[in-house]
């Protein structure tokens, strides 16, 4: 073991974050370029992670582990494997991307802005990379605050409503998985997630309850339906920048923690309740798609698109419990990858439009969709990339957005019809919604003099959406390594939730 | 025989010359200029067209066996399903490509011309390139995925051209149209896809098709309490995305519309290549189709419905394209009817033939409209004939070919589907006949209705067109030929090799038919060669009935031309019935339209007012004790508090990190 890699990913922006601050808010310019370097030198380790990743075994790597709380028997242990390292990579990649496209727009706190950005990095991937249930829930909690100031200080009009809405469902989700967390810990003797992953003899009421406090954990952040009523609010009403983390990363954190900690601890809880489960994400897929549809706000429509593609990712999970109790482990398997798949792709996808409409709104300073129209005319450029990223989000074949769609789909129909009629009928309500935004946004005649006087992107931001395009049609067209990485990890995973603690 | 890996490389580069035309003039217009746009995209499916021409030759003319190879690994999971890109190139394949590419060189000479003023001229070549590439990836697929693939991506780049113009309100409107109506197909498609998986475990043709026998009889339950069949269940789901991309009744709605796009893709995309994607498919599943006789049924009522319902459409419509594009529904109606009937060889055929002398007619709709100055109405067209000699001599060749002139390409496709129908003792087919047969009335009637108005008669423009009314330049005039000459010819020289000479060798293993539904088969023992054929179909009920319908246009339109407004006000109901195109439109744009904007505001007030009432209300007085310490955040009091508290947190843990 040369390098503590994993260490260097979660404290090299931390450490970051603390430089940045100290130099105060005199020298924003320095302070852009610093926050920019740290995010560039953080994202070099995250692809060196990609890179030396081993993709046949699902053990964890780059494993690190030291005592931290004895007297507890909580440990500073940090280990990656299948499922979270893509995720890492993600969290890199729109860090820097955030400071790149942001960056130069804020004007106020500069030090403060990207420091909490810088800081909310590495807690988001120490949360992916711990393998300390107590150092995770540290971690997942962390976050929360840099992501408050983000929405609090440099949010919206209603910045104060939504950052209070935010920091209450998210808080109230996340005291009971501790005390879920605390109990497990107590009954198996250690906070190691591998061990409390391994716990035999969990009667089912443990685990229903158990299950229950978890999910509203990780509901909460994913966000599934219903407690997705935070995010039209804390999405609409963060700066740019906390809206793409928001919808890129940190939602993935509440779905990462469904595969790492929920389905492998609790899964006779899960299979139990996984009915319950995969009507909530259809639920999302359909009902959050026609609200979706009269949004006027393009933040709030693709706040609630969010929500809708999520639905897939929790359905091609759960599904995965109806499926193993009918025998068919491939198709669970599918559909677990499937779920990954769309987790991370929904990241770049959701990522790249909110980037576009930060694009916009620094123009206009506006982000209703009726402030627009023929933005085709003066932005073609733009416009380009914009019906790309949009396609995507409608799951076109050839970008990342369909794979995952596919994988998931292809999967619950071996359980069911109908729940294959459900998710597929996102084909039309995505379409409808995204392509109905595009039309008011982006196609037509110019609509006003503000539109007329709109100038196309420059080349910072021509670059960072371009980036953003290659890898949703790289990931749409050859999805493969993708897959390979998380492959080993996931089967293992269906082996554990396969497997009955009753 | 040729090396294999040699013939994977002409099929990759089939694939990607068209690709890369499309990119440079996309990505690279600005620095090649126009010209420079123009000759990129025109080279690359010339490329195409001419290496099409050599798998051609190889599969068809010198029976060189058919190649089904991976091209690249899409993904493998763990589940152990691979998905693969890869080629299935065999006689259906062959045909197609040489269909695709030759109509698509056509427009892509002729668009030169009649693009050349327009701003997005780079963008457009851009596009039909591209279009260009998705189908040839479409119809050389060796696997459902990939099927998808281009299956969606021809759908996208209809949507883009649709709304080519995108500061046309209307064009925009139809391009969402078009792309939600073949959403819908598409959603049937894909579970159809995914039941394949499901009973096959895979989802490459040849395994699909090799074990189709093994699940006739299986059943499975859509709905509790009752059993399908699986291979019908399977094929009605395909079919409903034949129905999309394919425009079948209920999901023609968007190709009317989609008129809005410049007319070369027109000719391209809606009447030669993207819609008959659907036919092709269908005959590419024969092998599942054969085994299910309900499916069968469906797709023989759903193609004759639509061959004759929007024909009659097609006779009240004013605009040049909109006829086109009604003639265009109807035809497509003929083709499934073949498939129907298990005549998937005369579907194809009728497939190759439309798509020449539809691709004619379009364009010639096209040169027109350009000589007329971008007017479309054929109200104010007339006496055409002496400005636009070869335009009209073209567009006459197309017109008789459409009826089924004797002789003409269309003749010979379209009795070979009317006899096959009549042939046939699939449920629904004499229904099917009957509406094919008066089909051709309709046909021919709203043909030359068009055509006396364009071409014929009094001129009705203004005084300034009418001054500069001249033939349209070589570059569009030239295509008109090239497509002239097949439609003329096609019928003639390969009805026999396609469809009667050896039945069911032509197509080799491509298409299966079983021998209890070989309707062909049976016809092919009456053949005796195309003039024979000729000579049998004077006699037949089709041919009078297509002189008739001619004869009633000439009345109607040239020589009494005041009965059609007679008509009109006796017949106001139909009429009515007709403009309104059956209700078809109001009804989606009410109940879909309409009815879901409706719902989405009601659950977003209920979203809202119902979780936060319960969830968040319920934790009011917690809200206010938070708010009251939050309002700090303003004056930045929490923020350093919070920061203080991420710094509290951190130095403990690297400090037992260290320790």
């Amino acid at each position: 073991m040369s390098l503590p890699l994993l260490s260097l990913l979660v404290w090299v922006p931390i450490v970051g974050a603390i430089g940045v601050l100290s130099l105060g808010e005199h020298r924003a310019p320095l302070v852009r370029q610093i926050a920019l370097g740290v995010a560039g030198v953080t994202f070099v380790l995250g692809l060196s992670l990609f890179i030396e990743f081993d993709r046949t075994t699902y053990a964890m790597q780059f494993v690190e582990d030291s005592s931290w709380i004895p007297t507890f028997g909580i440990r500073y242990s940090l280990g990656v494997d299948g499922i979270s390292a893509p995720l890492i990579l993600l969290t890199t990649f729109f860090t820097m991307l955030v400071i790149v496209m942001t960056g130069g727009v804020i004007q106020r706190r500069v030090s403060q802005y990207m420091a909490a950005f810088l800081a909310m990095e590495g807690l988001m991937i120490g949360a992916f990379a711990a393998t300390d249930a107590i150092l995770f829930y540290i971690f997942w909690e962390a976050m929360l605050i840099p992501m408050f100031l983000i929405i609090g200080v440099w949010g919206g009009e209603r910045r104060i409503y939504a950052t209070i809405k935010f920091f209450l469902y998210t808080f109230l989700g996340s005291v009971f998985m501790l005390i879920a967390l605390i109990y497990l810990g107590h009954l198996t003797g250690s906070f190691n997630i591998a061990k409390l992953q391994a716990t035999e003899h969990l009667g089912m009421t443990a685990q229903t309850l158990i299950f229950t406090a978890f999910i509203l954990a990780f509901a909460v952040k994913i966000p599934m339906w219903p407690v997705h009523t935070w995010l039209p609010e804390a999405y609409g009403e963060a700066p740019i920048g906390g809206s793409v983390m928001l919808a890129a990363v940190m939602g993935k954190v509440g779905m990462y923690g469904v595969m790492r900690i929920l389905l492998p601890i609790v899964p006779d809880g899960c299979q139990r309740l996984s009915g319950w489960m995969i009507v909530l994400s259809l639920i999302a897929v359909v009902y959050i798609g026609l609200i979706a549809m009269v949004q006027r706000d393009m933040k709030r429509l693709i706040a609630y698109s969010s929500v809708s593609h999520m639905g897939i990712a929790t359905l091609g999970a759960f599904a995965a419990f109806a499926l193993l109790a009918n025998g068919d482990r491939n198709a669970a398997v599918l559909g677990m990858e499937g779920a990954l798949v769309q987790t991370v792709s929904h990241g770049f996808v959701t990522g790249a439009l909110f980037l576009c409409v930060g694009v916009l709104y620094n123009r206009i300073r506006s982000t209703l969709v009726a402030d627009y129209g023929g933005v085709a005319n003066t932005m073609p450029v733009f416009a380009t990339l914009m019906v790309l990223f949009a396609m995507a989000n409608t799951g076109l074949p050839g970008t990342s957005g369909f794979v995952g769609e596919f994988m998931v789909i292809l999967s619950v129909l071996q359980a069911s019809f109908w729940y294959a009629f459900w998710a597929a009928s996102t084909l039309i309500v995505s379409a409808a919604y995204t392509l109905w935004m595009i039309k008011r946004v982006v196609f037509g005649a110019v609509d006003n003099k503000a539109v007329a006087a709109l100038a196309d992107i420059d080349p910072r931001e021509f670059i960072a959406l371009g980036v953003l395009a290659l890898i949703v049609l790289i990931l749409g067209l050859w999805p493969a390594p993708l897959v390979d990485m998380m492959r080993e990890s996931i089967s293992h995973l269906v082996d554990q939730i396969g497997h009955s603690k009753l | 025989m040729d090396d294999p890996v040699n013939m994977q490389s002409i099929y990759l580069a089939i694939v990607l010359a068209p690709l890369i035309g499309s990119l440079i003039a996309g990505l690279f217009g600005w620095k090649v200029g126009r010209s420079g746009a123009h000759w990129a995209a025109n080279i690359g499916v010339a490329i195409a067209f001419l290496l099409s021409l050599v798998v051609f030759k190889q599969i068809i003319l010198d029976g060189a066996p058919s190649f089904d190879g991976v091209i690249y690994t899409w993904l493998v999971s763990g589940s152990g399903l691979h998905l693969d890109v890869g080629f299935r190139v065999d006689e259906l394949t062959a045909i197609m490509l040489v269909v695709v590419t030759f109509v698509s060189l056509m427009v892509h000479v002729y668009t030169i011309g009649y693009m050349h003023d327009d701003p997005g001229y780079n963008r457009f070549f851009c596009y039909t390139a591209l279009f260009t590439f998705a189908m040839l990836i479409l119809v050389m697929a060796n696997n459902f995925l990939q099927l998808f693939f281009g299956w969606e991506a021809v759908g996208l780049i209809s949507y883009l051209l649709i709304g080519f113009w995108f500061k046309r309100e209307s064009a925009n409107y139809a391009s969402l149209k078009a792309f939600l109506a073949n959403r819908v197909g598409d959603l049937g498609f894909l579970l159809g896809i995914a039941v394949i998986y499901k009973y096959f475990g895979s989802m490459d043709y040849s395994t699909v098709f090799k074990s189709a026998h093994a699940i006739v009889g299986q059943t499975l339950s859509v709905w509790p309490g009752t059993e399908w069949s699986v291979i019908t269940v399977t094929c009605i789901l395909l079919f409903i995305g034949a129905m999309g991309k394919s425009a079948q009744v209920p999901l023609h709605v968007w190709l009317p519309e989609s008129m809005e796009g410049p007319t070369p893709i027109s000719a391209l995309i809606h009447a030669a290549t993207m819609v008959t994607a659907g036919i092709f498919m269908v005959a590419r599943m024969s092998p599942l189709f054969e085994f299910s006789e309900t499916a069968l049924s469906v797709v023989l009522l759903v193609g004759a419905t639509t061959a004759f319902f929007m024909g009659l459409l097609g006779l009240v419509q004013n605009d040049i394209k909109r006829v086109v594009a009604y003639s265009t529904l109807s035809q497509l109606g003929y083709m499934t009817v073949a498939l129907g009937v298990s005549a998937y060889a005369a579907g194809i055929f009728h497939l190759m033939t439309h798509a020449f002398f539809k691709a004619l007619l379009f364009l010639g709709a096209g040169s027109v409209i350009v000589a007329m100055h971008h007017e479309q109405d054929m109200r104010h067209m007339g006496g055409l004939r002496k400005y636009m000699p070869i335009t009209y001599w073209t567009v006459l060749l197309g017109s008789l070919a459409l009826i089924g002139f004797p002789g003409s390409a269309g003749f010979f496709s379209k009795d070979a589907i009317i006899s096959a129908v009549e042939a046939s003792n699939i449920p629904g087919a004499s229904i099917a006949y009957v509406a094919v047969l008066l089909g051709v009335f309709v046909t021919a009637l709203y043909t030359f209705r068009m055509f006396f108005l364009v071409f014929h008669g009094e001129g009705r423009m203004d005084q300034h067109t009418r001054d500069h009314l001249h033939e349209s330049p070589w570059v569009m005039t030239l295509p008109l030929i090239a497509l002239a000459i097949p439609s003329l010819v096609a019928g003639l020289m390969w009805a026999g090799p396609v469809l009667f000479d050896h039945p069911g060798v032509f197509f080799g293993h491509a298409i299966v038919v079983l021998p209890d539904h070989d309707v062909l088969r049976e016809m092919a023992h009456h053949w005796q060669g195309p003039l024979s054929f000729m000579v049998h179909g004077l006699m037949d009920p089709a041919f009078w009935l297509a002189m008739a319908g001619l004869a009633v246009a000439y009345v109607c339109y040239m020589v009494r031309t005041d009965l059609p407004d007679l008509a009109i006000a006796k017949l106001g109901v139909v009429y009515t019935v007709l403009v309104e195109k059956y209700g078809f439109d109001r009804f989606n744009e009410f109940f879909f339209v309409g009815g879901g904007t409706l719902l989405g505001r009601f659950l977003w007030q209920k979203d809202v007012a119902l979780i936060d009432g319960v969830v968040v209300n319920g934790t009011a007085n917690a809200v206010a004790w938070i708010s009251s310490v939050v309002r700090y955040v303003q004056s930045g009091f929490l923020y350093h508090y919070a920061f203080a508290m991420i710094l509290g947190l951190l130095c403990l843990l690297g400090w037992f990190v260290v320790a």
